[in-house]
């Protein structure tokens, strides 16, 4: 493959702002940063890409004084500087937009907005000209809002947009942005790319890092990829193709990529005919009206809308962690009391939440604990659980989903968000479900990690379990489902099969759909 | 659903025509269980003051008001400072002790050394107090709860040690002008009032406030945006201390002595006065003016226990003070809990 790396960005190829030079970073141990070299420039969108684990986390962290380089410099406009803390970064104009909204949920919005750097009259800070400002402000980020309301009163995406508006209002010469599309809905994207364009006409530079390959190829002028700590190829976004850059993100060949194709979901298989899973006419309060859904086994069916569609809520419903005024669930033909999780887990039915920090794991047990955590009432005998048996069954799904971690014993807190997953996955498996619900189960996940998840679901599917699957990626949503039920408003409006199930036509059936405009909250 | 809200009875001033009756419901809901989180401290304190005046006989009357007053202005100051601990996250359980420290530090001032030494002794004291135990939660990372545990018996073994086992009580000498400070209905009530006000405007209107939120609600967003986050906590629990003392030593000037057996409790009754002014005991949010609500409301209760259950002492204070809070609380978590449902 012709390496188009080292042949420059382009003709205007200013100094760079902001200069990372043979910065190596270890914590104990663990080698996170080797001698990595990293140019940002200003006017340009740099796109930084890795799996997970790569070190993309840690070189924005030491770019941005959260941690220090053990080697190597650290050059502003040329001139070696020293970040002793995250406020002497944003001070020297580098300034950060993480992946989890870093705001405070019980403060206003203008509050947040303005957070250390209030506008102040006679020393004092000037709350009216504060909103005043805010509501300005956000204006231009789509966000119309009561800016004297807490933040959390917000939708995701909205409070992305309240950070990421904070970030470039700080007076920036560099911005960073790590995954801020991941709570964004379509719309709240283009906002996004529009303000991008505006900051490189302002001649500040962008780092920016995703997972979504699309919006790296639409907006990014150069690219750096990253693999176990070492940066493997920088150049222009224009000289690199998909296939190569996930080649060059996994180290696999450019065939094999093409092989496996861009998710890693089989070909067809067995369905069953008699359903594992019928929900019936679920009503609750204010989020779902009437939606239905079936699933045979062996069957994967999507849940296909726009953000705030009902589809997290549909799948909570359906194991009882959303309160339902109404409906029926039948589990492999019998019926299942709602609004109770224990009886829905009692009849075969789980759900993988979309939250694994909070919804999910443990991060200070280890891998064994949490896989076992959900099955231990059903492994124990007279309330005693032999160490024998959890390992066996430890042993098994660590095999079985590829868990890599470096002992059963590891605290799952340390490992990657993909290997979390599965974890989370080997817990719902050990109860030898019938019908499996996944909430974005690749979200936040690398490339390589992501299709192994979405191998797994496969995987599950064939052995005839039933699944339903939820995802904000049109593509694995697609790829990934026999059938796809389309929800708008918390309603179902329609049902794609066979050779329905194409972007296409999921597209056409979201802008078709009856009902009220979309929530602007989220 | 729709049928709910009639069209155009909303008070919802953003978002679209195009938004559904049931997402302007649900805001107007959460709107009200806001307020009523934040001002309902204010809105009983309101109905009980009403509701006394017009059926207690003897409870109206500006000789009861003023010893309302008069009587919680000075405890009203450790509530002031434990709003603040309580917004950052935090707890100051020494404050009950530090109280009665001001109050004998000022007393043992004023005989061996004036009225000055009476004054700043025991605000430097306070200081120092909140110093160390800010220090050790904000940079030990210590637990709040433990240190200002210890906190409180070292405040309680240093006034047992400068009294001779609390054997010995410092009586302002009566020509000193110390005593000047605590006379009258006013000067105890203005200066209430005045820290008080002082207070609101440092909480919203300072760079300081706002950290207080921020390191209160989301302290890992707080660093990485830059805050001060340590000093912030330091200053938090040094700001309590000051006031906890002064208010000891300000008592003291009111009742020309520093009593040694004074104050105990003390800081439960702040924290109870500022959870039912709606502070979140989570910390990340509260409101100063919730918590004047919260002393006078408790002050009212008090005074109406006193004046007509007497015959069963002060247990029934204590057990309707206690179901009180007990139920604000509650009332707290049910509102927070239907506010993230929505």
């Amino acid at each position: 493959m012709a390496d188009a790396g080292r042949a420059g960005v382009g003709v205007t190829n200013p100094s760079p702002v902001l200069e990372l030079a043979h910065v190596s970073k270890s914590f104990v141990g663990v080698r996170a940063l080797q001698d990595v070299d990293f140019r940002l420039r200003p006017g340009q969108v740099h796109a930084l890409v890795g799996e997970n684990g790569a070190g993309k986390s840690t070189l924005i962290k030491v770019a941005t004084g959260v941690y220090h380089p053990d080697a190597g410099e650290i050059r502003l406009d040329g001139s070696p500087v020293h970040f002793a803390s995250p406020l002497a970064a944003q001070e020297a104009g580098i300034s950060t937009i993480y992946q989890e909204i870093n705001l405070v949920p019980l403060m206003s919005v203008a509050r947040n907005l303005y957070l250390n750097r209030e506008p102040r009259r006679f020393g004092l800070i000037d709350a009216a000209r504060m909103r005043r400002d805010a509501r300005r402000v956000l204006r231009e980020y789509g966000v119309n809002v009561n800016v004297a309301r807490p933040l959390r009163e917000l939708g995701l995406g909205a409070q992305q947009m309240v950070a990421i508006a904070r970030a470039v209002q700080i007076d920036a010469r560099v911005v960073i942005m790590d995954e801020p599309t991941s709570s964004l809905e379509h719309r709240e994207v283009e906002t996004l790319f529009g303000v991008i364009e505006r900051l490189r006409h302002q001649g500040i530079a962008i780092l920016y890092v995703s997972h979504r390959l699309d919006e790296l190829f639409r907006i990014c002028d150069a690219v750096t990829v990253m693999r176990d700590g070492r940066v493997v190829h920088t150049g222009a976004m224009r000289d690199l193709d998909r296939l190569h850059l996930v080649s060059l993100m996994l180290g696999r060949d450019i065939a094999e990529v093409r092989r496996h194709g861009t998710t890693d979901f089989g070909s067809a298989h067995h369905i069953g005919d008699r359903p594992v899973l019928r929900a019936e006419n679920l009503s609750s309060r204010r989020v779902l009206q009437d939606v239905s859904l079936e699933v045979r086994p062996g069957e994967v069916v999507g849940l296909g809308g726009l953000l705030g569609a009902g589809r997290s809520e549909t799948a909570k419903a359906v194991v009882g962690a959303l309160h339902t005024e109404a409906g029926r669930i039948e589990v492999d033909g019998a019926q299942v009391r709602r609004n109770s999780t224990a009886a829905a887990i009692r009849a075969g039915a789980v759900l993988l939440p979309e939250d694994r920090k909070s919804e999910g794991i443990v991060p200070n047990l280890s891998v064994r604990e949490n896989i076992v955590l959900a099955a231990l009432p059903r492994i124990s005998r007279a309330g005693l659980v032999t160490r024998a048996k959890q390992d066996e069954i430890v042993d098994y799904f660590m095999k079985r989903l590829r868990i890599k971690a470096s002992s059963p014993e590891q605290k799952v807190g340390e490992l990657s968000g993909g290997n979390q997953q599965k974890v989370l996955l080997a817990r719902w498996l050990c109860l030898n479900p019938k019908v499996l619900l996944l909430d974005e189960p690749t979200r936040g996940i690398d490339v390589g990690a992501k299709a192994e998840v979405q191998g797994v679901i496969d995987e599950l599917a064939k052995d005839g379990l039933g699944v339903v699957l939820i995802s904000s990626e049109l593509e694995e949503l697609i790829e990934g489902s026999n059938r796809v039920v389309v929800l708008k408003d918390g309603r179902k409006v329609g049902e794609l099969t066979g050779d329905q199930v194409s972007e296409d036509a999921l597209m056409q059936s979201l802008a078709q759909a009856p009902g009220g405009t979309p929530r602007t909250d989220g | 659903m729709s049928s709910s809200v009639a069209p155009g009875t909303t008070s919802v001033d953003t978002g679209s025509a195009a938004e559904g009756t049931a997402t302007r419901s649900a805001r107007r809901g959460e709107r009200l269980s806001a307020l009523a989180q934040q001002q309902g401290g204010l809105v009983t304190l309101v109905v009980v003051f009403v509701g006394a005046c017009l059926f207690s006989g003897g409870f109206a009357s500006t000789d009861n008001f003023n010893s309302i007053l008069v009587g919680n202005a000075y405890t009203s100051l450790l509530a002031l400072g434990m709003t603040f601990v309580i917004i950052s996250g935090g707890i100051d359980l020494s404050v009950g002790s530090v109280f009665a420290l001001g109050g004998v530090l000022a007393g043992w001032g004023t005989l061996h050394g004036g009225t000055a030494v009476a004054i700043v002794l025991p605000l430097a004291a306070g200081a120092a107090m909140g110093l160390v135990q800010g220090l050790l939660i904000a940079y030990a990372r210590l637990a709040p709860f433990i240190v200002t545990l210890a906190g409180l018996l070292f405040a309680r073994g240093a006034l047992q040690a400068i009294t001779n086992e609390g054997s010995q009580t410092n009586h302002v000498p009566q020509n000193s002008a110390f005593l000047a400070m605590g006379n009258g209905t006013w000067a105890p009530v203005l200066t209430a009032v005045a820290l008080f006000v002082l207070g609101g405007v440092v909480l919203q209107r300072t760079g300081f406030g706002q950290a207080l939120f921020a390191v209160g609600g989301n302290e890992n967003a707080a660093l990485l945006m830059g805050l001060p986050v340590a000093r912030t906590k330091v200053l938090v629990y040094v700001l309590s201390g000051v006031l906890a003392c002064g208010a000891g030593m300000l008592n003291a000037s009111r009742l020309g002595a520093g009593i040694t057996n004074i104050g105990v409790g003390y800081e439960l009754a702040a924290i109870a006065a500022v959870v039912i002014g709606g502070t979140l005991l989570t910390g990340g949010a509260g409101s100063i003016t919730g918590t004047a609500s919260g002393v006078l409301l408790l002050a009212v209760i008090q005074n109406l226990i006193g004046v007509h259950l007497s015959q069963y002492g002060s247990s029934a204070s204590d057990l309707v003070n206690g179901l009180f809070l007990a139920v604000v609380v509650l009332l707290q978590t049910l509102i927070t809990r239907r506010r993230r449902l929505v």
